[in-house]
């Protein structure tokens, strides 16, 4: 296809920039500022911006716009890639409140209120607070008690809420970052609210400048934003808006069936609400189907695999423990169907005894030296099983979920090591490193 | 008037009748139900445009997919019909007076209710007590059943639309989990005749060659379906269809057929070399 011709589609011809009558994303007057309206209306926030550097720019910028070089900032250590990445170009010191971990299902939880108070008591002069909201698993904090915590004692209360569009429009789901009065919340549309990949909002309340946020924004953001993405933003709010409840009642239908359907199976442990426990696990978004996989001896990514390739189902991630489907409203009764029978028939054909396998997924860090320092020292290669005690330079991810194993300035300890080569050899997708290979990694000279 | 129906059979093939009358047209929840009275083939049952049976050749879909196994197994006494809305497999399998129980599970509760008032032809033995009629989906049905069924028959329709979960390995594994170790898999298996259909005969005969040992495919002559050359699957565990044949057990249920008899059994499961060809190349 050649995409000058006159009958390119639409979406090519939406590929236009910034003339006067379109507006201008950078400095926004007519357009796209009643879009950003719009769209600051149906998330029940005081303002809304489109970005189009993806929720990575909208986390960012909520990081840069409430601290400075050498400010702290309270943060769960299970954040998303992108919240570090802030870090490392601004100089923030992340204070990390470690999640709380099942043992069980081996993943990282949300943060009790209570270790968030600890932190924000031995660190008055933090800045802000960061929550997740939900994780990728579908687990939430108690982010209204979070977020007054944070204002009683003076800062921000942000949320990463790349998981958690649909928060804002259906029933019976968590609490939303603006619902719980937070002042800026990173919502990725295209995740769930059926926008184009990379294009996202971030919503903010009463207390930040507006003018300000958008100085942050337009730091690091593209002079030449995507209209096609900005439209695709806009599509996305009004069907949101319109149609929401409705499509999110039909998504948890799905995944409550689902749930239910494969418990029934044996071996598999579907979980949701029933874990909810007040503290760490706040509350669980019911469109979130991850299934723990370990007590049939399969880890997550091996599961995922044969559901790839066996059964020609291509489902969101698996983990060491786990896998994760996301289910939305575009599905049909017959993909919920198969992917509960490909299940038992996984179970049937490959299940093995569990012994020996690797039992734990998070595992707090010990962080030596602030990200930016560690980012920025001089370093050198070392093969990684070289590699016990020595300071990390780099990032160890596995994608996804995209939440560091390893972030700069944290120690390499025998049992990340473990863990790390236990991914390899199940097969996850290892990335960060220099070394794409992941056979060396970058440690902090004369540590 | 001249009043005709069309069937697409490919982009390029139309099969066309002449009808009588329309008798019925409706959409249910899962597809649109048609049936016309026509005047070469009697009453012809339509879904989503697909012709699925005509009172003139159903005889040859229905013997087939029911004659084949018992005359390999006549002990079969549990059997699961899955689709089959129309009744002439059920009917078939009630003329066998050893079989004890019949679970049947179709999906689309509107096609049976249509049948019934439509086709007495075929709708003509669901009250039969050894049968139990589930309204469900096939799939979700076989999924939570093991080693219970001597005989599963899968009378589906097209691999799109309601019976597209029908032909995933999923499924055919599912069942392999519901069948005795005696147990035989009938398929409705589609035709290789025009190259559309190629992809999917290709793709169901793999799927089934992973979860049975014995994997095999026979052919029908089927006027009204496209080419009018069909194929049924015959799986199982150990059961070779062929060497396997209980021919003098068979005659002895005393069972009048028209289109089968033991001799076309040994017969149909010889294939033209244009359709061995598509099946070794799942190999």
């Amino acid at each position: 296809m050649d995409l000058t011709q006159n009958n390119a589609p639409i979406y090519v011809k939406c590929d236009v920039n910034s003339m006067k009558p379109l507006d201008n994303l950078c400095h926004p007057v007519s357009v796209i500022k009643d879009a950003e309206m719009l769209a600051a209306e149906a998330f029940g926030a005081k303002h809304a911006f489109f970005i189009v550097n993806g929720t990575t720019a909208a986390v960012q910028t909520m990081i840069f716009a409430s601290c400075k070089a050498g400010d702290k900032i309270i943060m769960p250590r299970n954040v998303h890639r992108s919240a570090i990445n802030a870090l490392v170009v601004c100089g923030a010191i992340p204070v990390y409140v470690n999640p709380g971990t099942n043992k069980q299902l081996g993943i990282p939880l949300g943060m009790s209120v209570e270790d968030v108070e600890k932190a924000i008591i031995e660190n008055p002069d933090a800045k802000a607070v960061l929550v997740n909201n939900p994780t990728y698993y579908g687990i939430c904090s108690d982010i209204k008690r979070i977020v007054k915590l944070a204002h009683d004692h003076g800062m921000l209360a942000l949320a990463d809420e790349a998981h958690g569009t649909h928060l804002y429009f259906g029933d019976n789901l968590p609490c939303s970052a603006m619902a719980a009065g937070a002042d800026m919340a990173a919502v990725s549309i295209h995740k769930t609210g059926g926008s184009l990949t990379q294009s996202s909002l971030l919503l903010c309340g009463d207390k930040v400048s507006e003018g300000y946020v958008r100085q942050i924004i337009n730091l690091t953001q593209t002079t030449s934003g995507s209209y096609l993405l900005m439209v695709s933003l806009d599509l996305a709010r009004k069907n949101l808006a319109l149609n929401g409840k409705e499509l999110f009642k039909k998504a948890v239908d799905y995944a409550d069936y689902a749930r239910e359907e494969i418990n029934k199976i044996g071996g598999y442990y579907a979980f949701g609400k029933e874990l909810e426990n007040g503290r760490d696990f706040y509350a669980f978004d019911s469109t979130k189907l991850s299934v723990h996989t370990r007590a049939m001896g399969l880890a997550g990514v091996e599961v995922y695999d044969i559901l790839r390739d066996d059964y020609d189902i291509q489902i969101e991630f698996g983990d060491i423990g786990n896998i994760l489907a996301i289910v939305s409203a575009g599905d049909r009764e017959l993909e919920i169907e198969r992917f509960i029978s490909s299940l038992s028939e996984i179970k049937r054909l490959y299940s093995k005894d569990p012994s020996g396998m690797f039992d734990h997924e998070y595992i707090n860090p010990i962080v030596d030296i602030p990200p930016q320092q560690a980012f920025y020292s001089d370093k050198k290669s070392v093969p990684i099983e070289q590699s016990e005690n020595m300071i990390c330079g780099e990032f160890v991810m596995c994608y996804p979920p995209g939440i560091p194993i390893l972030a700069p300035g944290e120690r390499i300890t025998k049992d990340i090591l473990n863990y790390i080569f236990y991914c390899k050899e199940k097969g996850c997708f290892l990335t960060g490193t220099e070394d794409l290979e992941i056979n060396n990694i970058n440690v902090v000279v004369n540590s | 008037m001249d009043l005709w129906f069309t069937e697409k059979h490919t982009d390029d093939v139309n099969f066309t009748i002449r009808v009588k009358k329309q008798l019925y047209s409706e959409k249910s929840y899962y597809q649109q139900i048609d049936i016309f009275d026509t005047y070469e083939f009697g009453k012809v049952l339509v879904l989503d445009g697909f012709i699925m049976l005509t009172e003139k050749d159903e005889f040859i879909y229905h013997e087939m997919v029911t004659a084949v196994p018992m005359a390999v197994n006549p002990d079969i006494k549990n059997v699961l019909v899955i689709g089959a809305g129309d009744g002439g497999t059920i009917r078939e399998l009630c003329r066998y007076e050893t079989i004890e129980k019949i679970d049947m599970v179709e999906i689309d509760e509107q096609v049976v209710k249509v049948c019934k008032e439509f086709l007495p032809q075929t709708a003509c033995s669901f009250d039969d007590p050894r049968l139990d009629l589930y309204i469900e989906d096939g799939l979700k049905f076989v999924r939570r059943k093991e080693n219970e069924y001597d005989l599963i028959i899968v009378d589906s329709t097209d691999p799109f639309g309601p019976g597209e979960g029908l032909f995933t390995k999923e499924f055919y594994g599912n069942c392999s989990k519901a069948l005795t170790d005696r147990g035989i898999l009938i398929n409705q298996h589609e035709s290789t005749y025009y190259d559309s259909y190629v992809d999917m005969v290709k793709r169901t005969h793999r799927r089934i060659g992973s979860a049975f040992p014995v994997s095999m495919v026979y052919q029908t002559h089927i006027p009204t379906y496209p080419s009018g050359h069909w194929l049924f699957g015959f799986a199982s565990k150990n059961l070779h269809p062929v060497y396997d044949l209980k021919a003098e057990e068979w005659k002895k249920f005393g069972i009048k057929t028209r289109y089968y008899n033991t001799e076309l059994h040994k017969g149909c499961f010889a294939l033209p070399n244009y359709v061995l060809d598509v099946l070794d190349d799942c190999n």
